[in-house]
């Protein structure tokens, strides 16, 4: 038996094309639990950042913060929490949202959702907050929730946090632990 | 000559799944935690530490099985679990590449390097050691938002120590996934390979920091660098691009070499929006973009074949086809190399040149989305570059560049070509400002 025939009966292929090449795309699910470089992430998707520079699914909540569109020095801090969807919004000083009132979400906490899906998918979003819409429509339907002023102060650091990793310097002293994070994502 | 690797199948007469079996034990313990360890578990142990009858490491390993067995638990004992995997998967790694040399033709280096000093912020060590600990007490089924987050502070902190940076980069690669899996209980399908090989690597990063070579004690080398193409490694806070070439000293025959470049970076610069954290190494970058070679002056050369990046010291060469590089000098250059602490498989990532059909399967999985070669261009390629690479039991070429027809006309495409920002217009729009957006974010937020 030939070499090549070989690697056909051993190695399960998802063909994708007969070009000059056989081209396969390894099935990263198969051997999932004994693969180093098993797939546990899917990389966020690119978004624009200018309007809600920052986004995450973290302790219990929805939370980011959201650029003012009157003044350039001043950012909301909004998020939704987890199956409660209590809803909050205030500067970062601590000033509640003036469009926050009742069970209906600000415009802030409105451009946080849409962000949010963009950049991890709805059906991720989704169940996190566990928000449950029918299909077709927008997550904001889905939402329950109360006015529950929720602490600015730690997202607030948090995204200074995830800001400051801009700050650190780069390096040329190679990092063989990155072998096990392979960058993936083309078309 | 690819063809040879194949010619066992998985390559069973290597005994490569009986030494892996062996470590299952130890993977099979952290995702459910060394805190409760039944009978069956205590036996496998105790098969593990059998198994290094006769090495140095005995005695340390027969000793952590037998406490832990009786729920006794010190850092020491973690440690020789997981130098006992860490020893296992470093003799696959030398089968495998022996392998891979044989199959190339390919004349390997013998290792000559020294280790170079230890970290020096005990205290942050210890930080890392001790929520390793805890993973390993709890076992990944265990792992919830309080338990992750619990790292936080510590990996900021040493992500501020270059001493520490690999460490850093790995445990916050490592907490990114268990807090996104986080409550684990309910995960449907644990990575139990990946997330031992990751905690074992940390636990001993986190007893001296790794002790890597110093660029300030390697050799430093003059000549002439000709790129092959680069990987890409990526998780949410970090990026490295790895180029691989071929140097040619004079003083000696060509050499396999490779260079690395590291930044910090955020979840949200993704894609071709990542050059622009690049462009601190222009020579280097111009150099991957418009295909040149490169004369380097006294460039620190380690033991491992890494050149340790200096920009400065670098000027552009004449147009130099990466391809002719890999069809003329690959097969002739000396491989480096492979430190004794990173000997595992997944860190195998050995240059070949492909042409026609290939005897190993090119996979298209590890395609970087900041460059411009696609899966449809590695279908319709007739050649190739890449990297020999093995896990979960099977060999894979990724490519890192491809001569391809498009639109009847051969082109070649690297993942590189957009070293210098994208040149194609519409993944030039979608790159978008994300770094400048958030560098002015920080500017009017952070430095207040």
């Amino acid at each position: 038996m030939s070499a090549y025939a070989v690697t056909l009966a051993t190695i399960p292929l998802s063909v994708l094309s007969y070009g000059c090449f056989r081209t396969t795309r390894v099935d990263l699910d198969l051997d999932f639990e004994r693969r180093s470089t098993a797939p546990l992430l899917a990389p966020v998707q690119p978004r624009k950042l200018a309007k809600v520079p920052f986004v995450e699914l973290a302790d219990g909540r929805l939370q980011g913060v959201v650029s003012s569109g009157s003044d350039i020095a001043r950012v909301y801090v909004s998020s939704i929490g987890a199956g409660s969807h209590g809803l909050s919004c205030s500067t970062n000083n601590n000033r509640p949202c003036g469009g926050l009132h009742g069970s209906w979400p600000c415009k802030h906490l409105q451009a946080l959702l849409d962000e949010a899906v963009l950049q991890y998918g709805a059906e991720r979003v989704a169940r996190y907050l566990r928000i449950e819409v029918e299909e077709g429509e927008s997550l904001v339907q889905g939402l329950h929730g109360q006015h529950e002023p929720a602490p600015a102060a730690t997202v607030f650091s948090s995204f200074l946090r995830h800001l400051a990793y801009l700050e650190l310097p780069g390096s040329t002293d190679p990092i063989p632990e990155l072998h096990w994070f392979p960058a993936g994502g083309a078309r | 000559m690819l063809a040879l690797l194949d010619d066992a199948g998985a390559g069973t007469d290597l005994g490569l799944d009986e030494a892996l079996d062996l470590v299952a034990v130890v993977d099979d313990g952290l995702v459910h935690g060394f805190a409760r360890v039944d009978d069956e578990r205590a036996t496998a142990l105790a098969a593990l530490a059998g198994a290094f009858a006769g090495s140095p490491l005995h005695a340390r390993i027969a000793e952590a099985v037998d406490k832990i067995a009786v729920g006794s638990i010190a850092d020491d004992h973690l440690l020789a679990l997981a130098a006992a995997r860490i020893a296992v998967f470093g003799a696959v790694h030398d089968a495998l590449l022996a392998r891979a040399d044989a199959a190339l033709n390919r004349a390997r280096a013998p290792w000559q390097g020294a280790p170079g000093p230890a970290a020096s912020a005990a205290n942050l060590l210890a930080g890392g050691r001790s929520w390793l600990r805890e993973l390993a007490i709890t076992g990944w089924r265990g792992v919830d938002h309080d338990l992750v987050t619990a790292s936080s502070q510590v990996i900021e902190a040493m992500l501020a120590d270059p001493e520490l940076r690999r460490l850093a980069v790995l445990l916050d690669g490592l907490a990114a996934e268990l807090r996104a899996a986080s409550p684990i209980a309910t995960l449907e399908r644990v990575p139990v390979r990946r997330w031992a090989d990751l905690w074992s690597r940390a636990l001993l990063l986190a007893q001296d920091g790794g002790r890597a070579q110093r660029a300030a004690d390697a050799e430093t080398v003059s000549g002439r660098l000709l790129l092959l193409g680069a990987d890409v490694h990526e998780h949410g806070t970090a990026f490295q691009l790895q180029v691989h070439g071929v140097l040619e000293t004079g003083a000696s025959g060509p050499r396999l070499v490779r260079t690395s470049v590291t930044v910090a970076k955020v979840d949200t610069i993704v894609g071709p929006a990542i050059w622009r954290l690049l462009q601190g190494h222009p020579v280097l970058m111009t150099a991957l973009a418009e295909r040149h070679s490169l004369d380097l002056t006294e460039m620190p050369l380690l033991a491992s074949g890494d050149l340790v990046w200096r920009d400065a010291q670098a000027k552009a060469g004449e147009p130099a086809d990466p391809f002719a590089t890999a069809r003329v000098l690959l097969a002739g250059a000396l491989a480096p190399a492979v430190p004794p602490l990173e000997r595992h498989p997944a860190r195998i990532a050995e240059p070949v040149f492909v042409e026609g059909e290939s005897a190993v399967p090119i996979d298209t999985t590890r395609l970087p989305a900041c460059g411009p070669l696609t899966a449809q261009l590695v279908a319709n390629a007739s050649a190739c570059i890449g990297l020999l690479r093995w896990d979960a039991g099977r060999w894979t070429v990724q490519p890192i560049a491809v001569q391809a027809r498009v639109k009847k006309k051969t082109v070649a495409v690297h993942t590189t070509d957009w070293a210098l920002g994208p040149t194609d217009a519409k993944a030039a729009k979608a790159a978008g400002d994300a770094v400048e957006v958030l560098r002015e974010r920080t500017g009017r937020l952070l430095r207040k």
